[in-house]
Order: structure tokens, then sequence, then C-alpha cells
């Protein structure tokens, strides 16, 4: 019998409090990050989550010191190799809930492969970029997000290369739930979180989520005058086309919401191996005497 | 040693795409099946079509450590292997080629040209495959073999394709066994019957087998000559005996992968070559940092950067010492046959387990794409596994630490999942409950607490691995060391050398990291003159030995230009040695592959 993901009916109702651990954030104050994590615990907590039963997966990066400061289980892995490393630990137990989070440095830039082949895999893992448009914990450097001419340590007379678009390349990567939400729209990011999570399968939320220290171009400011809501647009989800010309937006208007949500099975669905017996990391180790004589007998 | 009553080689040249695996396979199973020992080696390049490929198999009664130094049977699938090969074959062989199209060039006196008339023997099939089955019927003949096993192989091999594949096979393998019978006698030692049937492997297969019995339930990996072959077994036995397996999208993305599977609670194991596993490096440290058990294979290839993808060297020793920035400990071992591949991984995983680290397996193509018989009661597919202080069900009160600083360094691992056992684990610095300590305040007590606790793990390990062992007469004139693939040729070497009166003996090196420096000290601080033998240009294991031991060797053998060494390049290299002609011997490879 799998181990309860969820609390069950009589269980107290877990709050956003349960998966707060002991360590305060390291973030500048006024980070957008700060926000980001708020609407995760919340999200966890309105999905009657149990902490033991998540896995929260980072590369390196401001925001990806999250796992320290969210209580479940935590990996804060290498730069950019947060959703291998979440992967495979989804094929051991995928039975345990798997967030990645991290910063569109580590996601988009170093971490893009990763990205790409992840969503055409369509593993059931919610992937939660908190996207400055600028390298933080270095100190101010471009990112693949950050707007052409924007002046930074390492483009001091503007930058030349044009945007990474996220939501656009996780479409067409096949990611089957692509979503933008903003740390200062609370209440909108978490519902969004939450969608992703309750998602089968590849989950992309990419999530404004300003730098306050070396980003000034693209402050709360910046984003609380542009954003734009899908669902007050009556945009489809299901509609791949539409979502990828809202996603190329990016002036008066940006649009934050649910971009996609398509159906597909997911590569644990698909995985005979996973079909029955439970997580591998549970089953038993060592071959049965059949399994050693059916190898065996491939020798001779 | 053990005389053996039966010593053969055979050959078979020919270009990429000509089809020689087909009877090297059909050979190698019959003589094995007969219950011969069968050492075979492939070389080859990086081509599918063209190129030379050559495929030497030797068989014998007994057991066998290389594919030898001589050839007694010489097939030329095309004339370019003529060309190369023929000079090299010596009174009382055989050369068998295709009449119609290849002429023999200048033979040595004594060698026996058996052309075979291809066209007329398959009724002009156009099929030129068929002259690869023509040639097995004429082998079958000159080896003594019953032309029922002929057909019987053949239809093994080529049965499932349906009667328009297999009987023409069928035909011209009975046509060249009777046109062979017709005009060349036998060779004067024929295949022995009825021994106790072997199986047959690859290094691979068997590097794969092992992770298999080591309960490996996620593999996974990118494709890179010469570790494929370990993704290829992985693939096929998936599904029977469940283990996940995943081709990605490159090695960093394996190494990562693995390393999360195995954070999770699986045993898993990936497998690479240099260039892959240099794109793995980073995350070997991260195991280390992490403390994750995890075990990377690197079947070494001729380097660097893309090098001789096809081709056998020695030549990462250091990468696999220096893989990732910092310290931390990790295990280097380097099997020395495919049987002792084979039982290498189950006790890696479980040092591994144990030490809660990452594991570094050094192959190469000589073991992981050569082709051996083996004992399949020797196969003990139910290894010993001991997953030390792995915590993988039940709860926790609170209070857990993942990195809990204990007097052996080994702190109890809670895999996620688990209630009460939440904790993080993480890249950077940690304290004791996981808690990084790089950002805010880097307080270097902890830093020091920390690094010495995993240091301190592999206190006890070298009472764990066997100290290697010095083979041979005692106080010998010359001391033969060696690390990984080369004991089977320096073994045969050094009886070749014994049997020319030169006392020898051999310390063959397995286990590198943690490394027995006492025990290989004491060994060799009591030899005469101590000659490392390697296949690299700079004599990495040579370097690493003075770095244990502080003992600089007397002389060096060593071989980088692709191809095995052969037991008469050692043997040549310590005459030359011991004439005091040189310090450093480089073996000519004669066979142009």
């Amino acid at each position: 019998m799998p181990a309860p993901t969820t609390r069950g009916g009589d269980a107290p109702k877990p709050t956003a409090k349960d998966f707060k651990s002991s360590v305060h954030p390291d973030w500048c104050p006024g980070c957008g990050d700060f926000g980001v994590l708020a609407c995760l615990q919340k999200a966890c907590a309105e999905l009657g989550l149990l902490p033991h039963r998540v896995v929260t997966v980072s590369g390196i990066g401001c925001s990806s010191n999250l796992p320290g400061y969210i209580r479940t289980y935590g990996m804060h892995t290498l730069h950019g190799r947060a959703l291998p490393v979440a992967t495979g630990v989804k094929m051991a137990n995928h039975e345990l809930t798997v967030l990645v989070t991290g910063g569109d440095g580590d996601g988009y830039g170093i971490g893009g492969n990763h990205l790409t082949h992840t969503a055409r895999r369509n593993v059931n893992l919610t992937y939660v970029v908190m996207n400055n448009q600028i390298y933080g914990l270095t100190t101010g450097q471009v990112s693949p997000t950050s707007l052409p001419g924007m002046k930074t340590k390492s483009t001091p007379f503007g930058n030349l290369e044009p945007q990474f678009n996220p939501i656009t390349s996780a479409i067409m990567n096949g990611a089957t739930f692509v979503a933008r939400g903003f740390s200062g729209h609370g209440q909108h990011l978490t519902d969004l979180i939450r969608q992703a999570i309750l998602h089968e399968g590849f989950a992309l939320v990419d999530a404004f989520s300003p730098c306050v220290t070396f980003n000034h171009d693209n402050d709360f400011k910046f984003f609380r005058a542009r954003i734009r809501r899908l669902e007050e647009e009556g945009h489809d989800p299901g509609d791949w086309k539409s979502a990828c010309e809202k996603a190329l937006l990016w002036g008066d208007t940006i649009y934050t919401g649910v971009f996609l949500r398509v159906q597909r099975p997911t590569m644990e669905s698909q995985e005979p191996v996973l079909a029955d017996g439970g997580p591998l990391a549970r089953r038993a180790v060592g071959l049965t005497g059949a399994q050693a004589q059916g190898i065996l007998a491939g020798m001779m | 040693m053990e005389h053996r009553k039966l010593d053969l080689a055979l050959a078979i040249g020919g270009a990429a795409g000509q089809g020689i695996a087909t009877p090297g396979n059909i050979l190698a199973r019959l003589l094995a099946g007969r219950g011969l020992h069968v050492h075979a080696y492939n070389a080859y390049q990086s081509i599918i079509r063209g190129g030379h490929i050559f495929l030497t198999i030797r068989t014998s009664d007994r057991p066998l450590g290389s594919h030898g130094d001589r050839l007694d049977v010489l097939v030329c699938l095309n004339q370019d292997t003529m060309d190369r090969h023929l000079r090299l074959m010596g009174p009382g062989t055989s050369v068998i080629f295709n009449g119609d199209r290849v002429k023999p060039g200048e033979a040595q006196e004594g060698v026996r040209l058996c052309p075979v008339p291809v066209h007329e023997l398959t009724g002009n099939d156009p099929n030129p495959a068929l002259q690869n089955t023509v040639a097995l019927g004429v082998l079958m003949h000159l080896l003594g073999l019953d032309p029922a096993l002929l057909k019987d192989s053949l239809t093994r091999q080529f049965g499932r394709k349906g009667p328009d594949v297999l009987d023409p096979n069928l035909r011209a393998g009975l046509a060249g066994f009777e046109h062979a019978r017709g005009r060349f006698s036998p060779l004067p030692t024929p295949i022995p019957r009825g021994g106790t049937p072997l199986g047959l492997w690859s290094g691979n297969d068997a590097l794969a087998m092992g992770g298999a019995a080591a309960g490996v339930k996620f593999y996974c990996a990118y494709p890179m000559s010469p570790s494929t072959g370990v993704l290829h077994w992985m693939s096929r036995h998936a599904r029977e005996l469940g283990i996940l397996v995943r081709q990605v999208e490159d090695e960093i993305s394996v190494a990562n992968m693995t390393i999360g599977a195995a954070h999770a609670g699986c045993r898993a194991m990936c497998a690479t070559s240099g260039g892959g596993f240099a794109l793995m490096t980073e995350a070997v440290g991260m195991a280390g940092m992490m403390e994750v058990p995890v075990v990377f294979i690197d079947v070494q290839r001729g380097g660097p950067s893309t090098g001789l993808p096809t081709k056998t060297e020695q030549a990462d020793l250091w990468q696999a010492l220096g893989a990732s920035q910092g310290e931390f400990p990790r295990v280097v071992v380097a099997p020395t046959d495919a049987l002792d591949a084979f039982r290498t991984i189950p006790e890696l995983f479980n040092l591994v387990d144990r030490y809660q680290c990452p594991g570094i397996v050094l192959s190469d193509l000589l073991i992981s794409e050569g082709t051996f018989s083996a004992d399949p009661g020797a196969i003990d597919l139910h290894p010993a596994i001991e997953r030390g202080e792995t915590i993988l069900e039940g709860s926790s009160p609170g209070g857990y630490r993942r990195y809990l600083d204990t007097g052996s360094g080994i702190s109890p691992r809670a895999v996620p999942g688990l209630e009460g056992f939440e904790h993080v684990v993480s890249t950077d610095e940690h304290d004791e409950d996981g808690g990084i300590i790089s950002d805010e305040f880097t307080d270097p007590r902890v830093r020091r607490k920390m690094v010495e606790k995993r240091a301190r793990k592999f206190q006890d390990a070298l009472d764990r691995i066997p100290a290697p062992v010095l083979e041979g007469p005692a106080g010998a004139e010359v001391t033969l060391v060696c690390w990984g693939s080369t004991r089977g040729v320096l073994r045969e070497a050094r009886e070749r050398l014994e049997e020319e009166g030169v006392a020898c003996n051999l310390l063959a090196i397995k286990w590198l990291v943690p490394f027995h420096a006492a025990a290989v000290a004491a060994i060799l601080a009591a030899a005469r003159r101590t000659v490392v033998v390697e296949q690299n240009h700079s004599g990495q294991f040579a370097r690493y030995l003075r770095s244990e031991t502080g003992i600089a060797a007397a002389a060096h053998i060593r071989k980088y230009d692709g191809e095995p060494l052969q037991p008469h390049h050692v043997v040549e290299g310590v005459r030359a040695i011991l004439a005091g002609s040189t310090e450093l011997h480089v073996p000519d490879h004669e066979i142009r592959v």
C-alpha cells in the first residue's frame, strides 16, 4: 500500500506554517523570492500535502536556497542541474511530490538543455522558476531573460541578446502545463502553483520575482503596471497557438496565468517497470532465482 | 604453468559492414559451448561502413588472459586484410581467402594459402555476406569439426530470419566445408569435444550483470563508446529485472539523475567513457558533498578529447583521482578481467553504501568490449548486499540530523518520504542538520568539523578491501607491476619469462583508492627490480605509486598506440630492460589495424 501523500479526512488541515523551516531566508529585504516561497508553502498546505512526502529540489542561485526555507525533504544541488536530480528522485520514488525551484540563470541559462528534455519527457514535476532577469548571487550580470539593451555589470554598454522566452520554449518542447505568475500577486501565484502540483505531467510556473538590488528596470512597479491575467481575457489553455501568441507579448501588456494545460501520458505512467510493485526505492534489492537463471541462460 | 593441450588463434579481417561479427560470434559460441576457453579482441574503428576490422579469437583448454601473440589461421574477407596481415603469418599457419577477389601477396615459407572460389560455391549468389559463411565452413573443416555442428550453428544464427536467409547460408557453409575437405588437411590439433559448456560475455555485460546482482534499480546513460554495451545489456534486461533504464540528453543529466535516484534510496549506477566522465565530474563532487552512494563507470578509451573512440588506453587514472574540485572520500577501482568486473560492482556498492560516497570504476575497452568465455558456476548473481547505515523505512520523533558528527564519520542516511526525517542535503558546505553555512556565517570551526567528518569515513576502509598479492616466486629478478585490465596479459608474460629463465613475479593492482600503500610498499621494498607496465604515455600509475609509497619504479613498459598490450610486448620489454638498454620500453605494435 502506498504511503499517503496527503492528509486524510480526520487529520487537522495543514497550514502554510507546517511548511516553514526554522531557517530564515537570507534574501535581500524586499526580494520577490519571499513572496514565491510563501505561495509555495500556501499551495502545499491548501493541497493537504504532508511535508515528508514532498521533496523540493533546487539548483544554485539566490532563489535556489529555497529548499532550506521550506519544511519538506530538500536537495540543494548543482547550478543548472535541479531537473535531472529531481527526475532521478521521481523515478526512484514516484509516489513523492517533487517540486523544483530555482532562478532564470539556473533554469534557462546553464540548465536550459535539461528544461527542454524534461518538458519533452513530461515527467510529473512542478518547476517554479523565480525569474528576476538578472544574475543576483554573482552580483548583477546579464541573464537569458534580461531585456535587450539592459545594462549590467557584464553588459555595461547594453545587452545585445534577445530574451529567452520560457513560456513558448516550454510549450514547444512538450510541457503539458505552462503558467506565469508574479510574486506581487500572491493569491494568483498560489493558485497557479496549486494547479501545477495537481497537474499530471511536467508543469512550469515562471514567476516574476523582482531583484530589488541588481535589477532596477524590472521591479514590482514595472510588472504591476503591465500585468494582465489570461483568465480575464478568455484564453483557452488548450490552444497552444494562442498561448504562444500571448506569451510573446512583452510591452504594455504582459500576461500571467495558465498559458497551456493539456493531457499527455507522463514518463512515469509509461514506464513498464513502474507499473506494479510500488516505488523502486522501496522494492527488495537483489535478483530472484528465476531472474538469475534467465541471465545465465542468455550467456550460453 | 599447466601445459595447454590446445592453444589456437584465428583472425577474421575485413571492412566494417562486411559482417565479420556473425562468423565470429558463431565460432566463439561454438568453442565455448564445447567447454573451451575463449578470449576475443576486435580491433575496429569509429566507422559504420569501411575501414579495417580485425577480430582475433583465441581458444584453449585452459583459461586465457589475453588474445595472445600469434595467429594460426587468418581469414581475409578483403584484399586489405591480406595486404596488412599476410606478412605476420608464420610457418604452419593457414590463410583462407576469397580466391575470386583477393590476391595473396608474398607469403613466408610454410604458410598454407587456402583460396576459396566463393562465386562457384554460392552459385553466383549476389549476397556478399555469403562469403563469410563459406569461410566459416572452411574454418570448421580446418578445426576438425563436424558439419552437423555447422548446420546447428547456422540455424541458431539465421533460423529466426526464415528460410530465405537460412537456406542460402546453409548451402554456402556446407559448400565451403566440402570444398575444404577435398583440398586442405585439418589443423594438427583438432578441437576437443565434450567439455562442460561455458558461456560468453563481454566486460560490459559483466559490469551490467554486476549491477543487476548488486540490486541496481536505476541505470542511466548517454551512448559513448566503449561503454555503450552496459546500456545495451541494461536496456535488454530492464523489464524482466525491474531496472528502470533511461537514455538521457547528456552525461551531465545522467550523473545528476543517477544521484537523484540514489538519494531517494535506489542503488543507482551509470557508465560512460572519459569524455562523458568529464561532463559528470561536477556531479561526482556533489555525491561527495551530499554523501550520496553512487557508482560511476568510466570505460577508458584513447584520449585526450575525442581521442580514439574504438581503441584502448589506461590514461584516465588521474582524471578519476581528481574528478571534481575540493576533497572528499571516493573509491576508485580498476577490475582486472570480466569476472572481476562482475564481482567488483556489488563489492563497490557495499563500500559506497557504507561510506556514503561516490565510487568510480575504471574499466577500459580491452575488458569492456572483449568477448570472453565464462563458467556460469563462477557467476554468483546473489552476492552479499550491505547497505550500511541507510534508513529505508520507519519514522522519527524528530531531532534527526543527516550529517551527525559521529566517531566513524558515517551518519545514518534517511531517504526521502519517511516521516520525521525531513532534512535538506546541499552541495554547499553545511552543518550536521544539513543547513548551509556558506552564505550568512561561514563558521570556520563548523567547516573544519565537516571536512574532518567526511574524511574520517575512510578510516577503516582498507580493512574492507583485500591487499594486492605478489604472484610468482619471492626474490625474483624482476617484479612486474600493473593495474586493472592488463593482469591477464602480464600473467602470461610472466609465465613466458619464467620459461625463458627470467625469475619474475607480478603485483597486479585493483583497488586504487583507498590504496594499500603500506602493503604495496613492503612488497616493492623487497623487489630487486620493479617494472611498471601500463597503457599510457606518462606513467600515470607509476606516478601514483610514487606519490602513495615513495617508491619510484626502476623501469617502465608503456604502450599508448591504442592497441592492447600482448604478452610478447612485455617479454621483449623486460629483456630490453634487463639488458640495460632502456628504462622505458615502448613496444611497437606490429599488427596494422
